[in-house]
């Protein structure tokens, strides 16, 4: 009989074994998988379970969480919600995370390595985990005057400063209030989410870095005029035909400038001319004489065709490969398939206005840990040079005397010298215009740069334009933070 | 005592208590001192777990339930008590694992009620601590009646009787209730329901003990010999295919898997250890997964746990009615939970399906992590084993046998659940010994203790008469 005991003793042994693999196995080697899975609700609660920290701007919280006695424990509360939507996005109880809230979770919900001991400290002296906050880099009165001067257009703004990179306001219209999507209940938000999705004006799109992206259309010409001078072989006096038309090479296509006839008058014109007029035969003509591949390099070198970590990814504006002398002719003018954001406009006006060096963009000023002590500042850091001094001190010029007396008069500050360039930008053969302004104030000593984002021809059709639509909101926004 | 029981006759005598007529040597009871200084440890692990699951989820100790707790270390204290006036040899071991496996049963189910908001008889807790109390009770009562067990031998048919009627009281119409598809409880008015298949288990281990010792010969000695293993004869089958239809119509008239497979597997374990026979084991498993096997493609609620089974991720099985969403929760629970677990109220077991019952192991899991498991199964490990100690050690077959099934019943039982819910193994409605919330489980395995410290101390009473006599 004890023989046989002993097997049953080793049969249960066996049994007992079986259940500590398969345990750990769960448990430990599966886990990670496990609380993976979509359908996982528990790793949902539980990202919501630790007190997120909040959104500052300016010490002020846009976002913060407050306990709400439900199976998440927190609320998350954005206090100007279409406003900052934007900036914050929004942490959804389903679905995902969109602006700081998912750039930023690692800090905000306490689960960056630099809160590692943070965290264990708080394990074993049994508080509650609390995620650090995030001190972003946007300026209230910017930000409110930006909302304001778009006032119901389509569009975005954006305002940075040159020489670090920060963003100082980040507005999209139309906006939504993330509130309505951070509601505990499942299917409400996805109900939200479903509706905005639909609705035909797109407000979950963050104009300012991304969306359905426009054709700059002529604020492009900084770019080709850029790579010109780079070139050494050209400066802003070098002189182009100036014919009252031009008809596309091995195409029967004609490209006219914006008010018909000639740039001017003259047999030839100045580059210097042909931006502060915001001409398009003379771009044509120095966009086949530079070939698409010098343009695309100083494109690139203003941070074209990547993705910018603000630190929510940018779409990544788009200049293309391979072009013919037509196409390379139609994208020197910002048209055929070239694509920019606000953000990457406002990255070429800052280059400029910084001296030819283009500093990285970025919306995060700080870190700051529970007990107020900093976890992480961020440093500004260079893109890189984008264009020399001496060019940058060109486009300068070239972009003052084009809110003086050019195409972008609209923008005038009194007493304040302001650098521009306008853009109203082809769409299709009947849809409306996209317009534009980008530029920087003061001029002499720049402060800010500035991006006018306006879609659906400002809503008058094909018959608005940069300087009358986009040059005023950027005005508006400029005396704002220049009077601060 | 005129023989030495169990070491010539294979019918052991029965008879009046063994000490009867000899004088017993008056050693301080080392063994009870033992107990009593690891019950209050696991008095102090319960108070513990109940302290934490309301710091936890609570936020605040709230003495009530607490003073419950207290009313259940005084029975259990009883219970000692009575041991040192009439079980004095008694393993000092199995009382307090059973002690610490009910109380942190009966915290995690408290946990629960608190994420459900339910108090007062609504209160599984509460409901679990008064069956604990009259589990506890229970072992009192048949530690003090059951003075030798061999009294059971005499009873072996009565055992077998009383199992089947068991069995089909489920099935008595206005008695029976059907929860959660399986129709194993009976149920009088609202007041309480009862799982008459867990008392069933034990009354199968005496009836199967007895009966194997009486027949052992018949169904170990003749036999044609095949592929070098004897084989019984057929008419000698018998009680084989007679335990196996009665797993088979638990299968199919009580659409409960694991009792059948419980009470199969105890009854392959028990045949075997007595006859020494492997054939006897793999005609019997073989004749159970044929079985299993035909119940799967003929019956829907076999297939649909196969299929929640082998492809619990699958979406459609995952949302389909009675579908592996529960096991998968239970995974996520457990994975939760990670190597040290969120710590007494603070997980989540709340969102599986039944935590408090037959997924308290999934709950405790996710609260206790790991680690927290590891040491419960090392707790039924240790249990299992003192039982088998007594197979190992036991002066007659009858004791041994008894012995070896009623501990190999509570290892199974354990397996089959923590199989399920890991998915070793279909998932089958058991309930988790001492852990899980439940009246008759908490009942049957209390006796099932309080019959192992009977049978322990007789183990531990022979050699000393050998000597003394």
């Amino acid at each position: 009989m004890n023989r046989e005991l002993k097997r049953v003793s080793i049969l249960t042994l066996l049994m007992v074994g079986t259940l500590l693999v398969s345990t750990t196995v769960i448990q430990y080697f599966a886990a990670d998988a496990l609380n993976a899975d979509p359908r996982n609700s528990r790793t949902l609660y539980e990202s919501y379970s630790v007190e997120r920290g909040p959104i500052l701007v300016d010490g002020a919280p846009i976002a913060y969480s407050e306990p709400s006695g439900d199976n998440y424990k927190f609320q998350r509360v954005y206090t100007e919600g279409p406003l900052y939507a934007p900036v914050t996005g929004y942490i959804p109880v389903n679905g995902e995370a969109t602006g700081i809230e998912r750039a930023m979770n690692e800090y905000l919900s306490g689960q960056s390595s630099s809160q590692f001991f943070d965290s264990v400290n708080r394990l074993i002296t049994g508080q509650d985990p609390q995620g650090a906050s995030v001190d972003v880099t946007i300026d209230p009165v910017a930000q409110q005057a930006a909302w304001d001067a778009l006032g119901d257009l389509q569009g975005a703004v954006i305002v940075t400063e040159p020489a670090t990179g920060k963003i100082i306001a980040m507005v999209s219209k139309p906006s939504f209030d993330p509130n309505s999507m951070v509601v505990h209940n499942g299917a409400e938000v996805q109900q939200t989410f479903d509706a905005l999705l639909a609705d035909p004006q797109d407000p979950l799109f963050n104009r300012a870095i991304g969306g359905d992206m426009n054709p700059p259309g002529s604020v492009f010409k900084l770019v080709v005029a850029a790579a010109a001078f780079e070139s050494g072989e050209y400066t802003p006096e070098s002189t182009l035909p100036n014919p009252g038309s031009f008809t596309l090479p091995g195409s029967t296509s004609v490209v006219t400038n914006a008010g018909g006839g000639r740039c001017g008058g003259g047999e030839e014109v100045t580059i210097a001319d042909a931006i502060r007029l915001s001409c398009n035969i003379p771009f044509a003509e120095l966009g086949i004489e530079l070939g698409d591949t010098a343009i695309r390099e100083q494109a690139e070198r203003f941070g074209f065709n990547v993705t910018h970590a603000i630190p929510m990814e940018s779409e990544a504006s788009v200049y293309p490969r391979g072009l013919d002398d037509a196409q390379t002719a139609l994208s020197a003018f910002g048209q055929y398939e070239v694509r920019a954001t606000p953000l990457q406009m406002a990255m070429v006006s800052a280059g400029i206005a910084n001296g030819g060096i283009v500093m990285r963009p970025n919306v995060v000023d700080a870190v700051i840990a529970p007990d107020l002590s900093p976890l992480e500042s961020f440093e500004r850091m260079e893109l890189g040079r984008a264009v020399s001094q001496q060019t940058a001190r060109q486009l300068t010029d070239i972009m003052i005397s084009g809110v003086e007396s050019g195409a972008a008069s609209n923008a005038r500050i009194d007493g304040v010298s302001v650098a521009g360039k306008t853009g109203t930008a082809q769409n299709g053969t009947d849809d409306p215009y996209t317009l534009w302004f980008t530029g920087f104030a003061p001029a002499d000593n720049p402060q800010y740069a500035i991006t006018v984002l306006v879609e659906d021809g400002g809503g008058l059709g094909q018959s608005g334009f940069g300087n009358l639509i986009a040059a005023p909101i950027a005005k508006q926004v400029l005396e704002a933070v220049l009077n601060e | 005592m005129s023989n030495r029981a169990g070491t010539t006759a294979a019918v052991p005598p029965t008879g009046g208590p063994p000490t009867s007529g000899v004088r017993r040597i008056h050693l301080p009871q080392k063994l009870r001192n033992i107990e009593l200084a690891l019950l209050l440890v696991a008095c102090g692990i319960n108070a513990g777990a109940i302290v934490l699951v309301q710091l936890g989820a609570l936020g605040a100790v709230d003495t009530q339930l607490i003073l419950l707790g207290v009313g259940l270390s005084v029975l259990v204290i009883g219970l000692h008590v009575a041991m040192r006036f009439v079980a004095r040899d008694a393993d000092p071991f199995l009382l307090p694992i059973a002690t610490v496996l009910n109380g942190i049963g009966i915290a995690e189910i408290y946990r629960i009620d608190i994420a459900f908001g339910d108090a007062g008889w609504d209160s599984a807790a509460v409901r679990q601590i008064a069956w604990s109390a009259i589990a506890i009770v229970a072992a009192i009562a048949v530690i003090l009646i059951v003075r030798n067990h061999r009294v059971l031998f005499k009873y072996t048919y009565l055992s077998g009787l009383v199992a089947v009627l068991l069995l089909l009281l489920p099935l008595v119409p206005g008695l029976g209730r059907e929860i959660n598809g399986a129709r194993v409880w009976i149920g009088i008015g609202d007041i309480a329901t009862f799982q008459p298949g867990e008392i069933a288990k034990i009354a199968l281990a005496v009836f199967f003990a007895g009966y194997l010792v009486r027949n052992r010969d018949s169904l170990s000695m003749v036999g044609t010999k095949f592929l070098g293993m004897r084989f019984p004869r057929a008419r000698d089958l018998g009680p084989l295919l007679v335990v196996w239809a009665l797993s088979m119509s638990v299968i199919v008239f009580q659409r409960d898997l694991g009792t059948a497979l419980l009470y199969f597997g105890l009854f392959l374990v028990m045949l075997y250890v007595a006859t020494s026979r492997l054939s006897w084991v793999l005609l019997g498993l073989g004749l159970f997964f044929a079985g299993a096997i035909v119940a799967s493609q003929t019956l829907g609620y076999v297939n649909a746990r196969f299929d929640n089974w082998l492809n619990a991720f699958d979406q459609d099985i995952y949302d389909a009615v009675g579908g592996s969403f529960q096991l998968v929760q239970g995974l996520f629970g457990l994975a939760n939970g990670g190597l040290i677990g969120t710590g007494l109220g603070q997980g989540r077991p709340d969102i599986t399906p039944v935590p408090q019952s037959d997924y308290i192991i999934a709950s405790l899991g996710e609260e206790l992590g790991l680690a927290g498991l590891f040491a419960i199964f090392m707790l039924y490990a240790l249990l299992v084993a003192r039982g088998f100690r007594i197979g190992f050690a036991g002066q007659d077959d009858f004791g041994k046998l008894l012995g070896v099934g009623l501990a190999f019943v509570v290892a199974l039982q354990v397996f089959i659940v923590v199989g399920g819910v890991t998915r070793v193994i279909p998932l089958t409605g058991l309930t988790t010994p001492f852990l899980a919330a439940g009246g008759s489980s908490l009942v049957a395995n209390w006796i099932i203790v309080a019959l192992l410290l009977r049978l322990s101390d007789t183990v531990r009473n022979h050699p000393r008469l050998v000597i003394d006599g």
